[in-house]
């Protein structure tokens, strides 16, 4: 870590007798885009939360560019720019006025002329904040993140409730910043953002980072392999699927089973023919390219989605 | 300051927006100015005079009822939270609120006192000084109570519950909407301890009697104690998450709130001043000449029941 900007250290949040956060660790390099991915309880929007200076933690340090987010407070939310989760505006605010409000708090800052040309909501300026679509909304929030030209980005969930083109839509806006070497630290449950946007994941579980790295190098870490994922009429033992010819690796994942494979065809053949023995049925079969979500499955034995 | 500058700008604009707003800050006070200076006083000056006072005094306290339901829709859906990512303080955030509301009732005001002296004839709308100071600690004071109320609910539906159970005492008890006189002696012994009362009877004493704002230091100082007091307490209960809780210890500290006009209340159920100079008033409509220059001066004497003003009957 040649120049961390951000630094989570054993991080630890209570809420009552759960503990939301258990111990969280990593840190971001300026001009990173870094993804907390995982399901929604994980302990992802606590910690992003803890770095923003918007609640206090239990246990561990954490410092954003150089600063305690506790203590600092002040200093750092000229720094920092977020795009909540389950925030709003006030209905009868329009969207000029509102990047005007928040851009006067700042001491330095961008020009809400220019965030509006680039974010598309020129033609949106003078409409309510109610008025604006899901898509539209989120563009703001994201135009108003970078109100302050802040050092560190928090995108906390950034597509969650959008249609698929208007997530695309995100991206692009997101890959944007990526090029302009913004530091990002985004949270999310979706597989593909993660791959897509971001330098570096951390998979995040039950309050605890269970896997760290690249994409590409988690991906790698668990094995490479296709995953071929079936259900079957009848039940059948994980064991017997696993020493079948070419299949890696097999677990039952929700009445489905979930195969691991260096040699696809080998397995799909081998895979068929054992169920005719069995005289058991093919229901569907799923092919798909390693991705994130098999590194989810492998260290959890849940799935990642819903 | 700039950024509670910039967020009292926005608070007033968004006041002007809102058609809840709107009818509470103008339509509603404009009715009560126009049913009791119009309606009741019957076209008789000194009668509408006495009203002058407790109907500025409903209107100044109306305050709360808007400030705490704006304060909790912005906690509820999530507004604060995003100013509370932006170098936004909570004092920025409650100073501007109750600002704009300054700025929103001031005008309202002037608008009723000029229509009081050009339509209604009252005499004089008083000393000037005295009105303004007890406009202004008004103001301030009941809302800081709003933001207080909103800070010690979890859900609109307790707002506007808590908002009833306050709002009822003090506009039935303390002279804002039936004179004191009018109500049992014990009931005006329990107004005693309601900051409206104050409210009301420096207001009307200032209207009737012309009185100094010297002479209603009791009342421009308690209110001011109280409104600093409120203030204090809204910042330490601030929230700016929804899911926060306020903690019950924390409630108990609302009572604290009460604290000056129990005392007030004790000193005033011995002294009789206010009672005295609310009776003084309430004859002050039958008998226009002998209005006494200084409220304390009225006659201890009950008025005779015959005296009562016709206009005065609650049906």
């Amino acid at each position: 870590m040649a120049n961390p900007i951000l630094q989570v250290e054993n991080l630890v949040k209570r809420y009552g007798d759960v503990e939301a956060v258990r111990g969280v660790s990593f840190s971001v390099e300026e001009g990173e885009v870094f993804g907390l991915l995982g399901p929604n309880g994980a302990g992802k929007t606590t910690t992003v939360e803890i770095l923003e200076g918007l609640r206090d933690p239990d246990g561990g340090r954490v410092s954003v560019c150089g600063l305690d987010p506790q203590r600092e407070s002040a200093a750092l939310k000229h720094e920092i720019g977020a795009a909540l989760q389950s925030t709003s505006l006030p209905d009868k605010l329009r969207v000029m006025e509102a990047l005007r409000l928040f851009a006067s708090f700042y001491k330095r800052g961008r020009k809400p002329e220019e965030l509006l040309q680039r974010f598309g909501l020129e033609d949106k300026r003078n409409a309510f904040y109610k008025e604006l679509s899901g898509g539209q909304k989120q563009r703001l929030a994201l135009a108003m993140a970078l109100v302050n030209d802040p050092k560190v980005v928090f995108l906390d969930e950034p597509t969650a409730g959008l249609d698929p083109q208007v997530r695309r839509e995100i991206y692009d806006i997101i890959e944007e910043l990526r090029c302009e070497k913004k530091t990002i630290l985004m949270t999310t449950h979706y597989i593909e953002e993660a791959e897509r946007l971001c330098d570096r994941v951390a998979i995040v579980d039950h309050g605890k980072v269970i896997a760290l790295g690249t994409p590409r190098e988690l991906k790698a870490h668990s094995g490479g392999a296709t995953r071929i994922e079936v259900r079957l009429s009848k039940p059948e033992s994980n064991g017997a699927l696993k020493s079948l010819e070419g299949v890696a690796d097999a677990r039952e994942v929700d009445g489905a089973y979930v195969l691991h494979s260096m040699r696809p065809p080998q397995a799909i053949v081998s895979l068929v023919k054992h169920l005719e023995s069995e005289g058991n049925e093919l229901v569907s079969l799923e092919i798909a390219t390693p991705s994130l979500e098999d590194v989810f499955i492998e260290m959890t034995g849940r799935r990642l989605r819903d | 300051m700039k950024n509670f500058v910039a967020l009292t700008r926005m608070r007033i604009r968004l006041a002007m927006r809102n058609k809840m707003f709107f009818f509470f800050l103008i339509v509603m006070p404009f009715a009560f100015f126009f049913l009791w200076l119009g309606v009741i006083a019957k076209g008789a000056p000194q009668v509408a005079a006495f009203y002058l006072g407790p109907v500025l005094a409903f209107n100044v306290m109306g305050s709360f009822w808007g400030l705490s339901a704006a304060l909790v829709t912005f906690r509820e859906q999530g507004i604060l939270r995003r100013f509370h990512v932006t170098p936004v303080t909570a004092s920025d955030m409650l100073a501007s609120s109750i600002v704009a509301n300054f700025i929103l009732t001031v005008p309202m005001v002037l608008v009723e006192l000029f229509l009081a002296r050009a339509v209604f004839h009252v005499p004089t709308i008083g000393n000037p000084i005295s009105l303004f100071l007890l406009i202004s600690v008004g103001i301030i004071s009941f809302s800081s109570l709003g933001l207080v109320v909103a800070s010690v609910t979890n859900t609109m539906q307790e707002t506007q519950v808590l908002n009833q159970l306050l709002w009822l005492p003090l506009i039935f008890l303390s002279g804002a909407t039936l004179p004191l006189s009018f109500l049992p002696r014990p009931v005006q012994r329990i107004g005693l301890f309601l900051p409206a009362t104050y409210l009301v009877n420096g207001l009307q004493q200032t209207i009737v009697n012309s009185a100094t704002a010297w002479s209603r230091y009791a009342e421009i100082l308690s209110l001011a104690v109280w409104a600093c007091l409120t203030f204090f307490l809204s910042a330490q209960l601030f929230r700016w998450e929804p899911e926060a809780r306020t903690p019950r210890r924390a409630k108990l500290l609302v009572a604290a709130t009460a604290i000056p006009f129990l005392l007030l209340g004790i000193v005033e159920n011995r002294t009789d001043r206010i009672l005295l100079e609310a009776k003084s008033a309430f004859l002050s409509m039958t008998s226009p000449m002998s209005v006494p220059k200084t409220g304390a001066a009225g006659s201890p004497s009950k008025p005779a029941t015959g005296e009562k003003p016709p206009d005065l009957d609650p049906k």
